[in-house]
């Protein structure tokens, strides 16, 4: 679904890569959280899934596409296939709930009766069926991101980014959220998470890969936002991580 | 669906930069009306070729008793002589190009000279003797003035032979000069209003960064997403460019068929407005695609994948 080999990213001016040699592959219907302390690359990997930057090295897989190779004119209709969520939202302020997440599919030219199924489905899932002619600003920031997860889940796509969905929530409203993202995961959708949560991430118990300096440390089936575990390179061998949950805990 | 989409926001974005749509408006107004201005002053300027070439004359004037230039000798041309320019006229090499010519006499230049400076103090001083007798040559075709010119200039009793067109072209290098006077004006006032377009769609771009980065991450497409820039663009010199076009006709119907042409009278032909209507859609095509090219230039930033 997502494949990494050997993916290093340089930005220009700076010696320190923000991705250095990154190699792992995420499969369909996974549940990732993407851990690791501010600058660490977690960003970096997100914007190179989604091809908003290119990688200086190595070889990009998503989709069955190779990113590397992937013509600009390509990029939006490969876009099409991923939903994002990001930290602040992002909702557009003059436009209703609804209008909010309609807006995505209008933009990709889905036919009016399309929209007019898929928008209330999505509202509904997210739970805000009764909320679609609200603005924004009327809004919670819990119920702010749940508009944003329905307009990134609203095309049904294959792959749901999240870049600290729950950065800017209290615990409570994060829960929600992340029973909201568990729901979405059973669906099919491979969900990547990148968090500094670390309630979350242990209560969740699913894979974790962290990365310190842009480099892989650590990657657990299972695992929790910190290890006492030797660190494992690479992808394959998750054989401890099991155990090594626990103790963190 | 997606066409009401597209047209509702480049409306929006025009309702958003007002005073900018505005002033392209303006500018592209102006600067296209320079261009219409100058098309139209070629035009005339062709019209006029047209017109003063046919009936220019080549004039071969004959030595009078005061003369000493050419071959003059201050003494006034012989019959003889004049016989024998006539004869040359008619001879077979000059016949072929000459259409038809006409012999002025002194009281015929008189005649004429009283005509032409009637305001004029000289007419007064001036005696039939003082003005040259001269052919006055139509030529089948009026650019091989050169051949009478060479042949006739050497023989005996002719003062000078004179090329019409000469006097005219002197106008027309005037007429000329205005023209790319005005074209100069108009490719400044294009840069700018290009310039203008440019600004005007990065600060609509600006405005809508939020709607654009969306649009980019949900995977509109580049075509979607510039289309409606363009049309901003393209709709405010659009505006500018039709503007253009009625100040075009204007000054035709107003100013040159109205003030000039009575004015000038039946002196001269000038461009009417049916010269003006092969002038407006071109004013319309520079505008709408130099608005197009330079709005589908400044969006291209915000398209970058």
């Amino acid at each position: 679904m997502i494949r990494f080999d050997s993916v290093s990213k340089a930005y220009p001016g700076t010696t320190r890569p923000a991705l250095n040699t990154v190699s792992l592959e995420i499969l369909k219907g996974e549940f990732v959280f993407l851990v690791g302390a501010s600058g660490s690359g977690k960003s970096s990997f997100l914007r190179l899934i989604l091809k908003e930057e290119t990688p200086t090295k190595g070889e990009i897989h998503v989709l069955g596409q190779h990113l590397n190779s992937l013509s600009n004119r390509k990029v939006p209709y490969f876009r099409r296939n991923l939903g994002v969520v990001f930290q602040d939202f992002r909702l557009l302020p003059n436009k209703t709930v609804a209008d909010n997440v309609a807006f995505t599919l209008q933009v990709i030219g889905k036919s009016r009766g399309f929209i007019q199924e898929a928008v209330p489905d999505a509202l509904k899932m997210v739970g805000l069926a009764g909320k679609s002619n609200r603005f924004p600003h009327e809004l919670s920031g819990g119920e702010q991101q749940r508009v944003a997860i329905a307009r990134a889940v609203v095309n049904k796509p294959a792959i749901l980014l999240a870049d600290e969905p729950t950065g800017n929530l209290d615990p409570a409203t994060s829960a929600g959220i992340m029973t909201l993202l568990e729901r979405i995961n059973l669906g099919g959708t491979t969900v990547l998470m990148a968090t500094h949560d670390a309630g979350i991430v242990d209560q969740m118990q699913r894979r974790v890969i962290e990365l310190i300096s842009g480099q892989i440390v650590r990657d657990e089936r299972q695992g929790g936002y910190q290890t006492q575990a030797i660190p494992v390179q690479g992808f394959g061998s998750f054989g401890a991580a099991a155990d090594v949950s626990e103790v963190s805990k | 669906m997606r066409l009401g989409l597209i047209l509702g926001e480049a409306g929006s974005g025009l309702r958003r930069n007002v005073s900018m749509v505005i002033s392209v408006i303006l500018v592209t107004f102006i600067s296209l009306t320079f261009v219409g201005a100058a098309i139209l002053l070629q035009m005339q300027i062709g019209q006029m070729k047209g017109y003063w070439y046919d009936r220019a004359q080549v004039a071969v004037y004959l030595c009078t008793d005061v003369d000493n230039t050419g071959n003059c000798t201050q003494a006034a041309a012989t019959q003889e002589q004049i016989d024998n320019v006539e004869a040359q006229l008619n001879s077979p090499t000059l016949a072929p190009f000459i259409e038809k010519y006409e012999f002025e006499t002194h009281d015929q230049a008189f005649a004429n000279f009283q005509v032409q400076f009637a305001d004029n103090p000289i007419a007064a001083f001036v005696t039939p003797g003082d003005l040259n007798e001269s052919f006055r040559v139509n030529l089948v075709d009026p650019t091989n003035a050169d051949v009478l010119i060479e042949s006739l200039s050497g023989a005996a009793g002719v003062q000078d032979v004179q090329d019409q067109r000469g006097l005219l072209d002197q106008i027309f290098a005037i007429l000329n000069a205005a023209s790319y006077t005005a074209i100069g004006v108009a490719a400044l006032m294009l840069v700018a209003a290009v310039l203008l377009i440019a600004t005007t769609i990065r600060l609509s771009a600006f405005s809508r960064r939020r709607e654009l980065g969306i649009m980019r991450l949900v995977g509109a497409s580049n075509r979607f997403i510039q289309t409606p820039f363009i049309l901003e663009g393209v709709f405010a010199s659009l505006i500018g460019s039709l503007m253009a076009g009625g100040a075009i006709l204007a000054i035709v119907q107003f100013f040159v068929q109205g003030y000039l042409s009575r004015t000038l009278g039946s002196t001269t032909t000038l461009v009417g407005v049916n010269d003006a209507l092969v002038v407006v859609p071109v004013l319309i095509v520079v505008g709408a695609a130099l608005a197009a090219a330079s709005a589908g230039v400044a969006i291209s930033r915000y398209l970058k994948v």
